[in-house]
């Protein structure tokens, strides 16, 4: 190939193929080694809200599995069950259906848009707070501590070199993550898993594998997760930060730098420094403290997750130096403006996004609770045969096949009679029943599904159109509750 | 040479040195364990490769160390599934056809096998569900040539219908047009006689001059009245199921060629309990007397 002419280029194809050298020669690093982040141990308010949510948020997740809850004889007394196998999800007097896996979907429908509230209110709350990412990392963090000494201890220790006293605390530390992530994985286990029966089977080598392949994968991602990737998992794998702007408006409450205040910053040694600089006199606390390592006087930026622990940092050194608190605070990024201008701050919560948001939550919550409320115990599906569609009697009547699934829900066995509406001159069979008299009376079993074979035949000439609607009525013997189902009687054109 | 690594203007990071039509992207450099977990999956895909089989050759392909095979491992599933219908099988085997019927567990096992079996052996010429075509009859419908009692469907299974079996059903009906038996005018005429008996008769003369040659030559096997005899395997004429087409055209057809559908025997190529599964998805279409 012959050398580029560069003389016959056009000075913007020149200036292109320049870029192109210096990038070759000058390539930045696509890849960069993770700057391990040493937060360091602060106190205050939001530290106290912290460890409160933690530990309410830890307390439900571990002892939740060992709640009772009496359902008779034969069925599963934990309150909170998913039974895989038996196909049952059990919340206290709750019991789904696979069929009603919809009321996941709405859960999750109540948890974004929660969250859009809650983020349009207050920021990364969820992220800050009670995220078990955020959760289990400040768990470890803790113990991490506790064992290896504040921010400056933990820096030196993993400078030096290898030691017994160092070998002894980083295997004591590994050791308790371990033991909690074992502990994680086994609760999680029991949510699928009668709890006490799941101990004993561990404690005596029964488990299934299946059992301890699931709280082997939940021990190591936690593990994993809250002692060595941590802030990675928000800065790296997360896509909330990614578009948690969207939800963000200048009226949002956010962990923010009063910049207006404290800038220029500067340390104040002289008395006249005062003067000259802002309040913010650049100790670095809000940065030490902070467990995804950044600066938050960079103003809001995507590795924020609103924890507000700089604002507990910053509330301490502003006491100690006699300047007024809340250099760093949640504030609206208007209030800021405001404030700078020597304005009144003014909080706007409501405003059109969260009432949208709110309006959406309500209703979503609403048509969940009247769903709920007005659930049936009895569900009737019809699949019609289609193969063949009909078929013709040597009377030269038309017959019909569907089959019939009853879902019983409660948990007696229930009597069902079966009538057909919307055909006049049908005969109706249910095969098995062929002697019986009078509607055909579907018997199912407590808690299952049950299966009947159903004929129709009708004169060829019942039905005006080649496909007539028709309607299956169930009603349950005791209570009179019913159910109904839509299908088609077809005949062949004439 | 420029040495200067260049800035995006607003947010002063650096550019990978990428541009599309003046859009430039920000290096946002990925932690280099990533970069280290990617290397460790093509170690792994490269364990695998010699694990298991994987490279394919113009013989065949690389075995692997492991010497695993997918077919070995659906040969042992097939034996396990085998192994865990046993029970069910030997009770079907065991019981008569009417003693299943009555056991709504064991009737469904046996029809659900039975369904298996008529998709891969029956499917063919009676359509997946049984319905049938020109010439096969339907097993959903209550008109059965040969008989649609559990024992019927049973021996039309085992021995087929004018199969090389001993056993096999046999009945045949001459050729009155093509070996000369009736004249063609007559023939007509016994075609619109059998339209009569199922009300369908357009020529009222034509069917009284039909009546004494049906009388003559159809009566021994079909009846008097076209009910049809199961023993002979003679359809029943009257009904609204044709086999072969219930119209004059397609009567007069079968009069003048006389009809022999055939049916394999099935003894020696399924196994008992299988017929028996079998017989009793018939029976079940709806159909079964």
């Amino acid at each position: 190939m012959a050398p580029l002419d560069v003389t016959s280029m056009s000075p913007s194809e020149t200036r292109t193929q320049a870029r192109y050298e210096a990038a070759a020669d000058e390539m930045p690093p696509l890849y960069r080694n993770r700057v391990k982040v040493y937060p360091k141990a602060v106190m205050g308010r939001f530290r106290l809200a912290k460890w409160t949510v933690l530990t309410l948020c830890l307390s439900a997740y571990y002892l939740a599995p060992w709640l009772r809850w009496d359902r008779g004889p034969g069925q599963p007394d934990q309150a909170l069950l998913i039974d895989m196998s038996a196909r049952r999800a059990y919340f206290f007097w709750i019991e789904i259906w696979p069929q009603e896996v919809y009321y996941l979907t709405g859960l999750l429908i109540l948890g974004a848009v929660g969250l859009f509230l809650a983020t349009s209110l207050f920021g990364r709350v969820w992220c800050g707070y009670t995220c078990p990412q955020t959760v289990w990392t400040d768990l470890f963090m803790w113990v991490e501590r506790l064992i290896e000494g504040d921010r400056n201890a933990r820096i030196k220790l993993d400078r030096q070199p290898w030691s017994v006293d160092k070998a002894w605390r980083k295997t004591l530390k590994h050791g308790l993550w371990v033991l909690i992530a074992l502990a994680t994985g086994g609760a999680w286990a029991m949510y699928f898993n009668d709890a006490p029966t799941l101990v004993r089977d561990l404690l005596r080598f029964q488990a299934t594998s299946s059992q301890v392949f699931f709280i082997g994968l939940f021990t190591f991602t936690t593990y994993l997760l809250a002692g060595w990737a941590r802030e990675q998992v928000c800065t790296f794998m997360c896509p909330w930060p990614r578009f948690q702007a969207a939800m963000l408006d200048k009226h949002s409450l956010v962990v923010t730098y009063e910049s207006w205040r404290g800038e220029p910053r500067g340390k104040h040694r002289k008395a006249e420094d005062a003067a000259r600089l802002g309040d913010c006199v650049d100790c670095g606390q809000c940065h030490q403290v902070c467990p995804t390592g950044i600066d938050i006087r960079d103003g809001l930026q995507l590795e924020c997750i609103g924890c507000a622990l700089c604002i507990d940092a910053c509330n301490g050194v502003m006491k100690k130096v006699g300047l007024p608190p809340n250099l760093i605070s949640y504030d609206t990024t208007a209030n800021i403006a405001a404030r700078a201008a020597g304005a009144k701050p003014v909080y706007h919560f409501v405003r059109p996004r969260t009432i949208v948001y709110a309006a959406l939550l309500a209703v979503v919550a609403l048509a969940m609770l009247l769903g709920l409320g007005l659930r049936a115990t009895v569900e009737i599906n019809v699949l019609r045969d289609r193969n063949p569609l009909y078929v013709t009697l040597s009377d030269g009547s038309i017959r019909n096949g569907y089959t019939i699934k009853i879902l019983n829900k409660a948990r007696e066995e229930r009597v069902f009679a079966l009538a057909l509406n919307g055909l006049d001159g049908a005969s109706m069979q249910v095969v098995g029943q062929e002697n019986a008299a009078g509607a055909p009376k579907l018997s199912v079993r407590p808690d299952q599904v049950g299966t009947f074979r159903v004929f129709l035949r009708a004169p060829r000439d019942a039905t005006a159109e080649e496909s007539h609607p028709i309607t299956f009525a169930l009603t349950e013997q005791g209570s009179g509750e019913t159910a109904r189902h839509g299908s088609t009687f077809v005949r062949p054109g004439r | 040479m420029p040495t200067k690594i260049e800035k995006d203007d607003v947010t002063g990071q650096q550019t990978t040195g990428h541009e599309w039509d003046g859009v430039k992207e920000l290096n946002t450099p990925m932690p280099t364990w990533w970069i280290y977990t990617f290397y460790a999956t093509i170690v792994w895909a490269i364990g695998y490769a010699v694990v298991y089989p994987s490279v394919p050759w113009f013989t065949g392909h690389t075995k692997g160390t492991s010497g695993y095979v997918a077919r070995e491992d659906v040969t042992r599933q097939i034996a396990e599934a085998r192994g865990a219908q046993a029970q069910w099988r030997d009770q079907i085997a065991k019981a008569s056809l009417e003693d299943i019927a009555k056991n709504p567990d064991l009737m469904a096992f046996a029809v659900a096998g039975g369904k298996a079996a008529f998709a891969d052996n029956c499917a063919p010429c009676h359509g997946s569900g049984g319905a049938g075509a020109k010439g096969y009859p339907n097993l959903n419908d209550d008109d059965w040539i040969w008989g649609g009692k559990l024992a019927d469907i049973m021996t039309t299974l085992r021995h087929g219908i004018r199969d090389q079996d001993t056993k096999t059903r046999v009945s045949e009906m001459p050729r009155f047009g093509a070996d000369g038996m009736l004249p063609r005018a007559q023939i007509d005429d016994v075609a619109e006689y059998v339209l009569s008996l199922g009300n369908r008769s357009t020529n009222a003369a034509a069917a009284e001059r039909g009546k004494p040659l049906y009388t003559d030559n159809c009566v021994a096997c079909h009846g008097d009245k076209g009910q049809g005899n199961a023993e002979l395997g003679a359809p029943k004429l009257n009904d609204q199921i044709w086999l072969y087409g219930g119209d004059k055209t397609s009567i007069v057809h079968s009069i003048y060629f006389a009809r022999a559908g055939v049916m394999p025997a099935w003894t020696g190529r399924l196994d008992e309990v299988t017929l028996k599964q079998l017989t009793l998805y018939v029976h079940s279409l709806g159909g079964g007397k």
